[in-house]
């Protein structure tokens, strides 16, 4: 008795779940695995933006000018580069700016809203702001280092020099406070009986911090750090309208090359190929990454 | 049990009622593809500067003469994103009835087969021949013979000055023009003068993140010299190496003798040079007019770029905007004689259009007494002859690769970090880059 019964629950559970799924699953397939298929087969035509059809087949031409294409090779270096500059002072930054916060016992929220607030702004706000700070002649950014007594400031977002550097600066302004909150949520969940316990075994600060709170971090350290490497890696809105990916393409990260051979020069099918390429290497990158990141937390 | 049936019939006519309307809804349209109502006029533009109020008030009056025409105006922000929703709007069968292109532009949409022609007959019947348009702006709306788009101006690179600047330097004449200003020598003469009156720039030029300034810059010079880049639909490379050398370091000469800033911001920097007093010249397209206006009130004025080289005619870089039919699926949805009449009915208007900046392609306009003492404007109208349009590639035109490739090399040259040489022959290398690419069209 009570085995049919229990099986007839388990099987109507069965047709709920699926069926509570499947809209999701339509919207899944619809706009995300039907256009990956259609990027990875499109990659195989001359596909172009301004006719209908697929183009004719070229096989792997797209591949072998994509791979032979310095322009490919070197856009991918600007995102790895910017994805260094950005994830290493996002994760340090965060976890400071976390700690200090955690100290207060009056007044935290509002060094939470301010720390958190720039990650409220849309990316064509933070853009506009921070052209406006680093514009050549005028900008407030020239005008403080010129303060400061530098004879000839650096065109910020106009040298091949600077210009990535800079973008990096304002990302980290802009999106430091997502990480941040994190680590102050995890902060929090560290009971305070660690803490004495520890003090009480004559634990310092410094030691207290190296050897309970940041490994009692570990879980969040994960999580933002695997976020933050696939969010650099993706990145587009502030150089696109920043820079457009110039000086000389030196702010070039490959997703705006995608975007300039597919939008701005019609090459669809290409442009495919160059997707496609990108999506497999995020997709190692990261999954190397996280099997670094999980074996040293163990270890931890 | 009949207020039941009454009620059903009643909840189901107006279902059928919901949908029909909703095919004149955008939302409707967009998932029928029906074509709604034959009085609805779909109009695209990406006018969002100073020339856009003037549209504004064009269309009102078009909307006040036309009450049986509901005309639905889309401003689409300036450049390829532009042309990426008008080529895959017309693709997927619903493109607009008629919208705006640059003429540099044209090659691309009319050799993918994206646009409809225009034909002799319709002209005539709108009264739209071709001797009421600029002699090279109807030319430049052609494609392999075919005319594809009405001209509504022509929009030139110009000479930007400040009177009160200029006057202190000694540079005007009794009638408060600037003179003596066509030859490179004579130029950068000028630009000291002024410098000396500034105490900073001879001239502001927006050479950081502003390849289409740059691209201008480039070739209204590179013209000058005669020479030539690019044939047969882009494939073949003409580029003359040593013009390209000679321009950029005109170019580079500005630079070094701190005459131009080593680099302005084309967001509002360069323009502030000379709003502010710190530049006397600003070397920029007449749409910034109303900008600069708005700035420094009657205390500047304009004229043509200045002629440099006098191995050519005189060029100066330029474009038109011009009304273009996007390929319609069916002529019920096409309306091209609706549009026709709109477009007639926008160049009736150029008097409106040129107080934003632009040179009027409408002769009836341009040649009228009310535009020659509309002031500056009149001051740089001949610039319309010597509008040297961008090479037909597809790789060409408005906000294109090769703006993005050669505003490299001049951004370059001007901040003092590519040799003149050494510019030309990356530009080259650039051109035979692209011209060697898989060609979408």
């Amino acid at each position: 008795m009570s085995t049919a019964t229990g099986v007839r629950t388990t099987g109507g559970q069965r047709w709920t779940a699926s069926g509570m799924l499947l809209p999701f699953g339509i919207f899944y397939v619809l706009f995300l695995l039907g256009p990956l298929l259609y990027t990875a087969v499109a990659g195989f035509f001359n596909d172009s933006l301004v006719k209908s059809g697929p183009g004719e087949w070229v096989g792997t031409a797209n591949y072998a000018e994509a791979l032979g294409s310095p322009e490919f090779w070197s856009s991918l270096g600007h995102t790895l580069w910017f994805t260094v500059l950005t994830t290493v002072p996002l994760i340090l930054l965060s976890l400071t700016l976390a700690l200090m916060t955690d100290r207060f016992s009056r007044g935290k929220w509002f060094f939470r809203l301010a720390f958190f607030a720039p990650f409220m702004l849309p990316s064509s706000v933070i853009s506009l702001l921070f052209m406006w700070i680093y514009a050549d002649q005028i900008g407030l950014a020239q005008g403080v280092v010129t303060w400061f007594g530098v004879d000839a400031a650096p065109s910020w977002l106009g040298s091949p020099n600077w210009a990535m550097i800079s973008i990096a600066a304002a990302t980290v302004w802009w999106t430091v406070g997502f990480n941040f909150v994190i680590y102050l949520a995890a902060l929090q969940e560290i009971p305070r009986d660690v803490h004495e316990a520890a003090a009480i075994d004559g634990a310092g600060p410094w030691q207290r911090l190296r050897l309970v709170v940041i490994p009692m971090l570990g879980r969040a350290t994960t999580l933002v750090a695997v976020l933050q490497l696939v969010a650099s890696l993706k990145v587009f809105d502030q150089i696109y309208m920043m820079t457009n990916g110039g000086p000389d393409d030196a702010t070039r990260p490959s997703l705006l090359y995608i975007f300039q051979t597919g939008f701005t020069d019609g090459r669809a099918g290409y442009a495919s190929t160059v997707a496609l390429l990108l999506f497999v290497i995020i997709l190692l990158i990261s999954l190397v990454w996280f099997a670094l990141i999980r074996r040293t937390e163990k270890e931890g | 049990m009949q207020g039941r049936r009454r009620f059903l019939g009643a909840a189901g006519s107006l279902a059928a009622a919901g949908a029909l309307s909703g095919c004149s809804t955008a939302v409707g349209q967009a998932f029928t593809g029906s074509a709604g109502p034959s009085s609805l006029l779909n109009f695209w533009h990406p006018f969002t500067g100073g020339d856009g109020a003037q549209l504004v008030g064009m269309q009102s009056g078009y909307r006040k003469r036309n009450p049986g025409t509901d005309l639905k105006s889309t401003t689409l922000v300036w450049g390829s994103p532009y042309y990426t929703k008008l080529t895959l709007a017309t693709l997927g069968q619903r493109p607009p009835q008629v919208a705006i292109t640059h003429v540099s532009r044209l090659p691309t949409l009319a050799a993918s087969g994206l646009l409809r022609e225009i034909s002799p007959s319709e002209l005539d019947q709108h009264g739209l021949t071709a001797g009421r348009f600029a002699k090279s702006a109807f030319r430049s709306a052609h494609h392999a013979g075919k005319l594809y788009a009405l001209p509504l101006d022509t929009h030139p690179f110009v000479l930007y000055y400040r009177t009160d600047i200029a006057k202190k330097a000694g540079l005007l004449d009794d009638k408060g023009q600037l003179t003596d200003v066509d030859g490179p020598d004579k130029f950068l003469d000028a630009m000291r003068a002024v410098k000396e009156v500034t105490g900073l720039w001879g001239a502001s030029i927006a050479t950081v993140k502003d390849p289409a300034t740059c691209w201008r810059f480039f070739w209204s010079l590179y013209r000058q010299l005669g020479a030539d880049l690019v044939t047969d639909g882009g494939r073949k490379v003409v580029m003359d190496r040593a013009a390209a050398e000679e321009a950029l370091a005109y170019i580079r000469r500005m630079a070094d003798q701190k005459l131009i800033p080593p680099g302005a911001d084309g967001d509002g920097g360069a323009i502030t040079l000379l709003t502010a007093g710190k530049a006397g010249f600003l070397m920029d397209g007449e749409w910034q007019l109303l900008a600069v206006q708005g700035a420094v009130k009657d205390k500047f004025d304009m004229r043509t770029f200045p002629r440099i080289f006098r191995d050519a005619p005189y060029a100066c870089a330029a474009d038109s905007h011009a009304f273009i039919l996007p390929k319609a699926p069916s002529e019920k949805a096409q309306r091209a004689d609706k549009a026709l009449e709109f477009a007639r009915s926008m160049l009736d208007a150029s008097l409106d259009w040129a107080k934003g900046g632009h040179i009027p392609a409408w002769q009836a306009t341009a040649r009228s007494s009310a535009y020659h003492h509309l002031e500056p404007q009149a001051h740089y109208a001949e610039a319309a002859d010597g509008a040297a349009y961008d090479p037909a590639a597809w790789y060409s035109g408005a906000d294109s690769n090769l703006y993005r490739r050669f505003s490299d090399v001049v951004s370059s040259v001007v901040g003092g970090h590519t040799r003149p040489g050494a510019g030309a022959a990356r530009m080259h290398a650039a051109l035979k880059d692209l011209a060697g690419m898989e060609a979408p069209i």
